[in-house]
């Protein structure tokens, strides 16, 4: 019986070809909207996860002044770094770190690039692997070594695409550096900025050759990587609590640093990326009702259109549920053409929308099967008032009806 | 319960029974009496003719026996069971098993074959024959895979007829089956009728405005204001295909 009315209902589809397309078109956007937000919205969380994981497991970063701009608040220095580290518990390892942003020059070739000191731990913090060459080691920091660490970009940059730049003498401004390794390209960062743009040299290089007397002992930020499995915010905690008492902020005053968590950044972007999706999702949602509304539309034209075949079918023997069931198959077929409609298009919108925006396109099938059983159930619901209106005809009305 | 309709020819038993059948239509403050206490019986396997002018009440007294309508009052018994009072589903039931229904404009489906439109009660009632079967008793085994515009409306009877037949009813019920149709047509349309009526033994009980018609059944019931006035049987029925209007 069931296959019957499908067969039936598919025939009505075809006998009205534009008019069911034109059904079927809210279905179809609503599906492919929801299927393609919700999509392309993981795939975008993944990507800004594994954003976030490049720049470190476990990550802490302890700056100067609140938000990303240090605003005049003071540096850190190195009997911050002890302390912290002696009286933190949970750290694994943490480095000073300093930058400052100079043009850097090989040969003929110029890049404005920011140039990064700190020690060796730092590659371990910020999880950086090695492609060419080596890291610089504890000794060099010490000696205050002219050698360098390089990302892709600038290899690429300065020295050329397929060229070896091991032993490569950089330029900074009065620093000369030599090229002792080529970090792993990185890609991205969390804030879309290059990882990989950069010169890595011991920090006490760059503030003997580079930064000057003036700031010498001045470490700009300092980089903490939590043990694995204690809580980051208990360090959070510790060092903001140890920094307010070092610094001699009294109760009213608010920090004057700030300890930035990958982690709880990792966890406010995904859940923000959450709520976007969330929000569009519930946007197409209403599409899809409004493609409920013009099935159950188009039902109800088709009972009126059918009625003398209601008649007949009641006339010679037929049940009001089998009538029921009749134009109840036909609207969900209807809405699951949509739905499988939908479901192609949106296919198509996430391979061509992941590629535009980077990210990639991860075939969900639960989001996509939870869109086609959402557009049977809107099937079932808009078509069961036309269905049970065509099932309460009177047989002899519906037989006379012109 | 109603009981299933028999596939044997049936004997001469009595098939339906009415007692001062009365059907009154309330429309607005206006009671229009369509049938006026009719008193009637008929036998299994007897082709009976419902002859009267336009609103005589033939087409009321024929849905009521074809369970599509009740009676406002009076008693319907069909093989000893009572119709008159039944539930919706009882009469769906009926309908369902028991009779066949033939009408003026023919009533197929129009998105459905000639087999497809047959196949509508082979597949829901008790014992049917096939819906092949049914079409190659109306001489229709070629054309079965046609969609009824792709029939002339004497095929388009006929196939109408099939799938009154389809479920081997014990009643088959027409209403006008000709009036749309031309002479030569017409009697096509007849004969299957008669074919079905001699064949099956069903009872046939068949609604005309054409006193020509009458000469091929067994029993003529003249209608008039909502009443049987008159009724003869024929000494012989003449076959269809002598039949000349």
């Amino acid at each position: 019986m069931f296959f019957n009315a499908f067969i039936i209902a598919l025939r009505e589809i075809r006998r009205n070809l534009t008019r069911a397309f034109l059904t079927v078109v809210g279905i179809v956007i609503g599906v492919a909207a929801v299927v393609t937000m919700v999509t392309l919205g993981r795939g975008a969380t993944e990507v800004v996860k594994a954003q976030i994981s490049n720049m470190g497991s476990n990550l802490l970063i302890l700056r100067p002044g609140q938000g990303w701009g240090h605003s005049g608040a003071p540096m850190f220095n190195k009997s911050d770094l002890r302390t912290v580290k002696d009286q933190v518990p949970g750290i694994h390892a943490l480095a000073p770190f300093v930058n400052t942003n100079v043009p850097a020059v090989h040969l003929d070739n110029v890049r404005n690039t920011d140039i990064q000191g700190t020690t060796s731990n730092y590659f371990e913090i910020a999880n950086w692997k090695i492609a060419m060459g080596r890291f610089f080691t504890d000794a060099e920091v010490l000696e205050g070594a002219s050698v360098c660490v390089i990302g892709e970009t600038i290899r690429k940059e300065l020295f050329g695409k397929d060229v070896d730049p091991i032993g490569g003498k950089i330029r900074c401004k009065s620093m000369t550096v030599v090229v002792v390794g080529v970090t792993a390209v990185k890609g991205q960062g969390g804030f879309g900025d290059d990882l990989d743009d950069n010169i890595i040299v011991p920090y006490t290089t760059l503030q003997r050759r580079l930064t000057g007397q003036a700031k010498k002992d001045n470490i700009n930020q300092i980089m903490i990587s939590g043990e694995t499995g204690y809580p980051t915010a208990n360090i959070v905690a510790d060092v903001s609590s140890l920094m307010r008492e070092r610094r001699g902020l009294t109760h009213n005053e608010e920090n004057n640093f700030s300890v930035f968590d990958s982690l709880q950044l990792a966890d406010a972007i995904s859940s923000s990326t959450r709520v976007m999706t969330s929000l569009l999702g519930w946007v197409a949602g209403v599409s899809l009702l409004v493609g409920g509304i013009g099935i159950m539309n188009i039902m109800l034209v088709s009972v009126t259109e059918r009625t003398r075949e209601i008649g007949i079918r009641l006339a010679i023997g037929a049940r009001a549920r089998e009538v029921l069931l009749q134009f109840l198959v036909e609207a969900v077929t209807l809405s699951c053409v949509g739905g499988v409609t939908g479901i192609a298009l949106a296919y198509v919108f996430c391979s061509l929308g992941a590629e535009a925006v980077g990210a990639p396109f991860l075939f969900d099938p639960k989001i996509n099967l939870i869109a086609f059983v959402f557009s049977a159930a809107i099937g079932i619901i808009f078509g069961f008032m036309p269905a049970r209106r065509a099932a309460s005809l009177d047989p002899i009305d519906a037989l006379r009806h012109e | 319960m109603i009981p299933r309709s028999s596939p044997q020819p049936a004997s001469n038993g009595v098939v339906f029974e009415a007692r001062k059948l009365r059907k009154v239509y309330h429309t607005g403050e206006l009671d229009v009496v369509a049938l006026h206490g009719v008193d009637l019986e008929l036998n299994a396997g007897e082709l009976v003719c419902l002859l009267g002018a336009s609103g005589s009440g033939k087409s009321t007294l024929l849905n009521i026996l074809g369970g599509l309508d009740v009676p406002t009052s009076g008693e319907l018994i069909y093989k000893g069971w009572q119709l008159d009072g039944s539930r919706e589903e009882t009469l769906t039931l009926f309908r369902r098993n028991c009779v066949g229904f033939v009408f003026q404009f023919y009533n197929l489906i129009p998105s459905l074959t000639a087999r497809e439109n047959v196949a509508l009660i082979t597949g829901i009632s008790l014992d049917p024959m096939t819906p092949e079967e049914a079409l190659e008793m109306v001489g229709l085994g070629a054309r079965m895979d046609h969609f009824p515009s792709q029939l002339s409306g004497g095929e388009q009877q006929r196939v109408a007829i099939a799938r009154a037949i389809a479920k081997r009813p014990e009643v088959l019920l027409c209403d006008e089956p000709t009036g749309a149709l031309d002479v030569t047509t017409g009697i096509t349309v007849l004969e299957a009728v008669e074919r079905i009526n001699r064949e099956l033994g069903t009872l046939t009980v068949v609604i005309t405005h054409n006193a020509v018609m009458s000469e091929m059944a067994d029993r003529v019931l003249y209608l008039s204001d909502g009443k049987i006035v008159n009724s003869h049987r024929n000494e012989t029925r003449l076959p269809a295909s002598q039949l000349k209007w």
